[in-house]
This record gives C-alpha cells, sequence and structure tokens, in this order.
C-alpha cells in the first residue's frame, strides 16, 4: 500500500481497519515534503516533531478504543489561521515572528476530530492575491507545471495536497482564494457559506467576505474536511447558529430531477477556449446523470469585479490599520511615534499597500458615498441576482477560472489583469451562496480546468452531491501530478 | 476619476505608509486605473437601491454578560517587541509641557 497516494478517505478507512498507523501515514507526508517541497514550495512551517507526537498520540487513541472524524489524518493548514505555538505569518513580513496565543476556531475543531496538523502553508500576503506570488516568503509553484502558480491565495494548502504533502487542508476564500487554486491544481475546493464556519482566530482580511474553505483530492476528502470543521462559535459574531447537516450522508451521487442552471455571464469572450470545451462538456454530464440544464441570467455579474475592489481593499484598509508594530510583530524605530508606526508598515508588500491605499481612498471623506457606498448598492443587486436565480434552479455551473494556471510572473506588473483571474468566483463572495471546483478535464498543455458549482445560502449538500455525482461518472480526479507519484 | 500625486502621498499619509517617490508615481497610475474601471458602476441607476454591508446579516448579536477568564498577561505581551510593567512601550506621543 503506498500510503501518500491513497485520498483522505481511503486513508481513513484504513487507519479504522487498523491496516495502517497514523505515524506511518505522517511520516510518507513528511518524507514527501522532504523530496517535493523544494520544488514546490508549499509549506512556510513544517512542524513535524509536533506533527509525529499527534500521530503517536492517535494511534495510542485509537488503540484505547477511541474514534473521532479525522483521527490520526495529516492535514496542512494555511498560514492565516492562527495555531497555538506555531508561527503565524499571513505571508507577511508585518507577522513575522508572531506565535499566537491560542488555536484558531478551525485549529480547535481539527484537533478535536483528532487530525493530525503537519505544519502551515503559504499565501499571499494577508490572502491578498490569485497566484500566491505576493507571498513575503517563497512563490509557490503549481505541481502540474513548476514554472507556473497554483492559484491564490490559498496556493500552499492547494499544492500540498495536490502533491500529496497533505491529504486535506484549509485555506480561506475572500474572492476565490479556495475554488480557484483548486481548479489550477486539479483538486476539489469548497467554499462554504459566509458564517457557516467561525472565522475566530483567522487574520483579518475583508471581514465580510472572508470565510474558511477545505481542499480534497476528491469530493468526498473535501466533505469530510468541511465537516469537520464546521460550526457555529460565539465567539464570531458573524457565525450562523444554524446545526450543521451529515454532508458525508448527503453524498449519494444521485442528482436526478436537479436543476442546474448556465449563467450566460460567465462564458464570455476572452476565455480560454479549451476551458469553455470542458466547463460545458462537463455541464452535458449533469444532465445525463438526470439534471435539468436551464440557462439563466445573472445580469450585474460584470460589476462584481468593480465593486469587490472596492469593498474588499476598503474592509483591508480597517482591518490592517491594527498592524503597528505595538502589541506584535516587528517594530521599526523611527524619530516617533507616527515614524515607528509608518517604517513599521513598510514592511507590507506591494499589493497589500496598494490596497490600503485604494480601500483608504474609498473610505476617505468626500469619496465615501462615490465609491465604498456606491459599492455596497451595487453589491445588494449582484446578491438579488443569486436570489432570483435559485427561485428556478438549484444549482449554478459555470467554469471557476477564466484561463488554466498561468507562468509565474506573467501577471505580476498589471494589478487589474491579477484582479480578472478571479472574474468568476468574486461575484459569489459578495452574496450569501456558497460554492465549489471540482476537476473536469485538461488543456492541451496537461493543465487542470476546473467546473464551478454554486448552491443557494447553506445548500453545501447539494452542491457537494452534486460535484460528487459528477466526479463518480468521471475519471480526472484519478489523474495525478507527476511530481506526486 | 485621476489622482493626482498630492492626492496619493495624502493618501499614504492617512494610511501611515511612508512611500517613496517612485513608489508613489507607481501607485499613483495603478490606483488611477483601478478607479477608471471602477467608474463603470456610474452607469447603473441605484435610486432607491439600499446597501448590502453583509450577504448574510445578522442584528443586535449579544453574548450572555458574564465574566469569563481572557488571556494571560503573559500571553498578551509574548509578542510585543518592548514592554515595561505589563504594558506595551511606545515612545511619547504627547508632549510633557
Amino acid at each position: 500500500m503506498e500510503l501518500a497516494r491513497l485520498s483522505l478517505t481511503q486513508l481513513r478507512d484504513a487507519l479504522r481497519q487498523g491496516k495502517t498507523t497514523s505515524v506511518a501515514a505522517t511520516k510518507a507526508m513528511l518524507a514527501q515534503i522532504k523530496d517535493v517541497d523544494q520544488n514546490v514550495k508549499s509549506y512556510l512551517t513544517v512542524t513535524e516533531e509536533d506533527a509525529l507526537a499527534q500521530a503517536q498520540n492517535a494511534d495510542e487513541r485509537r488503540e484505547s478504543g477511541e474514534e473521532s472524524p479525522l483521527l490520526g489524518v495529516p492535514v496542512g493548514v494555511k498560514d492565516i489561521i492562527s495555531t497555538k505555538g506555531v508561527q503565524t505569518t499571513a505571508g507577511s513580513k508585518v507577522l513575522e515572528g508572531f506565535v499566537p496565543p491560542y488555536d484558531a476556531f478551525v485549529v480547535e475543531k481539527l484537533k478535536e476530530a483528532g487530525a493530525v496538523i503537519l505544519g502551515k502553508t503559504n499565501t499571499d500576503e494577508f490572502a491578498m492575491g490569485s497566484s500566491t506570488e505576493n507571498s513575503a516568503y517563497c512563490v509557490t509553484s503549481n505541481p502540474w507545471d513548476l514554472s507556473r502558480v497554483p492559484g491564490g491565495s490559498s496556493g500552499g494548502s492547494a499544492a500540498a495536497v495536490a502533491s500529496r504533502m497533505a491529504y486535506g487542508s484549509l485555506g480561506t476564500d475572500t474572492g476565490g482564494s479556495v475554488r480557484q487554486p483548486a481548479s489550477f491544481c486539479g483538486l476539489v475546493g469548497l467554499r462554504p457559506t459566509y458564517g457557516r464556519i467561525s472565522r475566530w482566530g483567522v487574520v483579518a482580511f475583508a471581514s465580510t467576505l472572508d470565510q474558511i474553505g477545505t481542499f480534497g483530492r476528491t469530493v468526498a476528502d473535501c466533505t469530510a474536511m468541511f465537516q469537520a470543521v464546521a460550526g457555529y462559535d460565539e465567539r464570531d459574531s458573524t457565525s450562523l447558529n444554524t446545526a450543521v447537516p451529515d454532508y458525508e450522508a448527503a453524498l449519494t451521487g444521485d442528482i436526478s430531477g436537479l436543476r442546474v442552471g448556465v449563467p450566460k455571464e460567465y462564458f464570455i469572450d476572452g476565455m480560454d477556449a479549451e476551458v469553455e470545451t470542458a466547463v460545458r462538456s462537463a455541464i452535458a454530464k449533469l444532465e445525463s446523470l438526470g439534471a435539468t440544464i436551464v440557462e439563466i441570467s445573472l445580469p450585474h455579474t460584470k460589476y462584481a469585479l468593480p465593486v469587490y475592489y472596492l469593498i474588499a481593499p476598503a474592509e483591508a484598509s480597517a482591518n490592517l490599520a491594527r498592524y503597528d508594530g505595538v502589541r506584535y510583530g516587528p517594530r521599526l524605530q523611527g524619530e516617533d511615534m507616527i515614524d515607528t508606526v509608518k517604517k513599521t508598515r513598510s514592511l507590507f508588500g506591494p499589493e497589500t499597500t496598494r490596497r490600503i491605499m485604494l480601500g483608504t481612498y474609498a473610505l476617505s471623506a468626500g469619496y465615501y458615498d462615490a465609491y465604498y457606498g456606491r459599492a455596497q448598492k451595487v453589491r445588494t443587486l449582484i446578491k438579488n441576482d443569486f436570489i432570483n436565480a435559485f427561485d428556478n434552479v438549484d444549482v449554478i455551473a459555470a467554469p471557476t477560472s477564466p484561463t488554466t494556471a498561468f507562468k509565474i510572473g506573467e501577471k505580476t506588473d498589471d494589478p487589474l489583469g491579477m484582479y480578472l483571474a478571479d472574474i468568476f468566483t468574486l461575484p459569489l463572495n459578495l452574496s450569501a451562496s456558497c460554492g465549489l471546483s471540482v476537476p473536469c478535464g485538461f488543456d492541451r498543455q496537461g493543465l487542470p480546468i476546473g467546473l464551478q458549482l454554486i448552491g443557494n445560502t447553506l445548500q453545501e449538500a447539494t452542491i457537494l452531491n452534486t460535484a460528487y455525482a459528477y466526479e463518480q461518472a468521471t475519471k480526472w480526479h484519478t489523474q495525478q501530478p507527476e511530481i506526486a507519484v | 476619476m485621476s489622482l493626482t500625486r498630492e492626492d496619493v502621498a495624502k493618501i499614504a499619509h492617512l494610511a501611515r505608509l511612508d512611500l517613496s517617490d517612485e513608489a508613489l508615481a507607481t501607485y499613483q497610475e495603478q490606483l488611477s486605473a483601478v478607479l477608471q474601471y471602477a467608474e463603470m458602476l456610474n452607469e447603473l441607476d441605484l435610486e432607491g437601491v439600499p446597501p448590502t454591508s453583509h450577504a448574510v446579516a445578522q442584528e443586535n448579536v449579544m453574548r450572555d454578560d458574564e465574566i469569563r477568564p481572557s488571556l494571560s498577561i503573559e500571553d498578551v505581551f509574548a509578542n510585543a517587541t518592548k514592554q515595561q510593567q505589563n504594558q506595551f512601550w511606545i515612545q511619547t506621543v504627547l508632549d510633557e509641557a
């Protein structure tokens, strides 16, 4: 049994049946990290000793008859999610050396579920980016082609799972940062409804858009991760106090009678022809599985990008005002206090600085109504597009990204061009919907293509089951990048 | 909307960012481009459209008013560059006179 090649759910079964141990699986992941991560650079911190101790503990718990949902399963956590006693940088020099005194809610949940945490994965600085190139520490490569980006901002979490350096991982998705890297790396990535998972302990980027998401090699893997971390927590007053359904039991593969909407605004000039072909044939596959396909319109789609790039930077500029070097992070001493704060904040990278500037402007006196206020009104129209669409359909199917993974360095000098990479994922974050990306093919260069499935508020089970039905009828998820084998 | 160099310098100061002349010039160009792109929103008639702050809005979320332990003093200061007598140390912000 080649341990690293098992999916998360296969490993879980093998552990439950006593065919392997968590220590063995953890060692297999650590060995893969040693072999491969010098090329991929998905981890910022690997907590080898701690992981082996957690694995040992999981094996002992199992031997004494204990069982829990992810008992002994090794996973990765995006470095924007606080881990007690383990450096958490958010990909920024502003938080270099920051060691959180507590675990984020989702890390508490992972530990409760028995998961083994292998380390912290690379991210664009404060999750601002679509390629993970904005990390202050290193550039992560796409496991399918090392000269290309893994997507972002959760590129480290995606690359780690795709390279078999973790069985599953956590990311965050503010404008597509789980779905887009899942698409680029050939994984399943879920962005649940805003509030479905408590954000407590996650470094804030844009507080009305941020949500934690999960990666897996298969729909079942992604679902198992989601099941483990979903839930309400009073420490996040925006988390939703509603029961967490049994998502894993909802994966029946039966989608007969499902109404699938195809929005015409998501098939635009300038998108890759191969992406369009793969997505359209995936939609045809859903139809052959018993779904009804309906053409729909989300008329305000094109406004999502400008709305997002006013709202997200505005919220970011407010959230990031806290980084002044006083309570945590490095402090660069200046002549007086203001000078010290300014010097310290020069540790922000170019994209973070750009968004702080943009957000400060959008919120400044005299411009608030023209920019932020206006964007909030258009947000209502975008949100209503989805509400109206879900009157008639159960799921919306669309591409996750207009292209496959682009070259490292290709878009770094073109902020607006980089923002366009998220054109199909952003609208969802402005609304009350949930969404995922599931592999639906490869282009001629062998790069993965993702199908995006969007569901109504808290209808994660519906989109996961739709993806599951599709996955069971196709073989895309069985292909692995060479680096993983 | 095109920003002037003075606009950009003012924003940088408000955001407590210390930018070089070269950086100010770059951001002037890039921010103007993004703001011009955002002018697309002016096409829409927004008369009577309410703003959305949160997609899934909740109101007046309160917790029970009960005393609970918070972080220990040790944890609170563990990440501070400089502290003195259980306080964060900063430079003088008010004149002593």
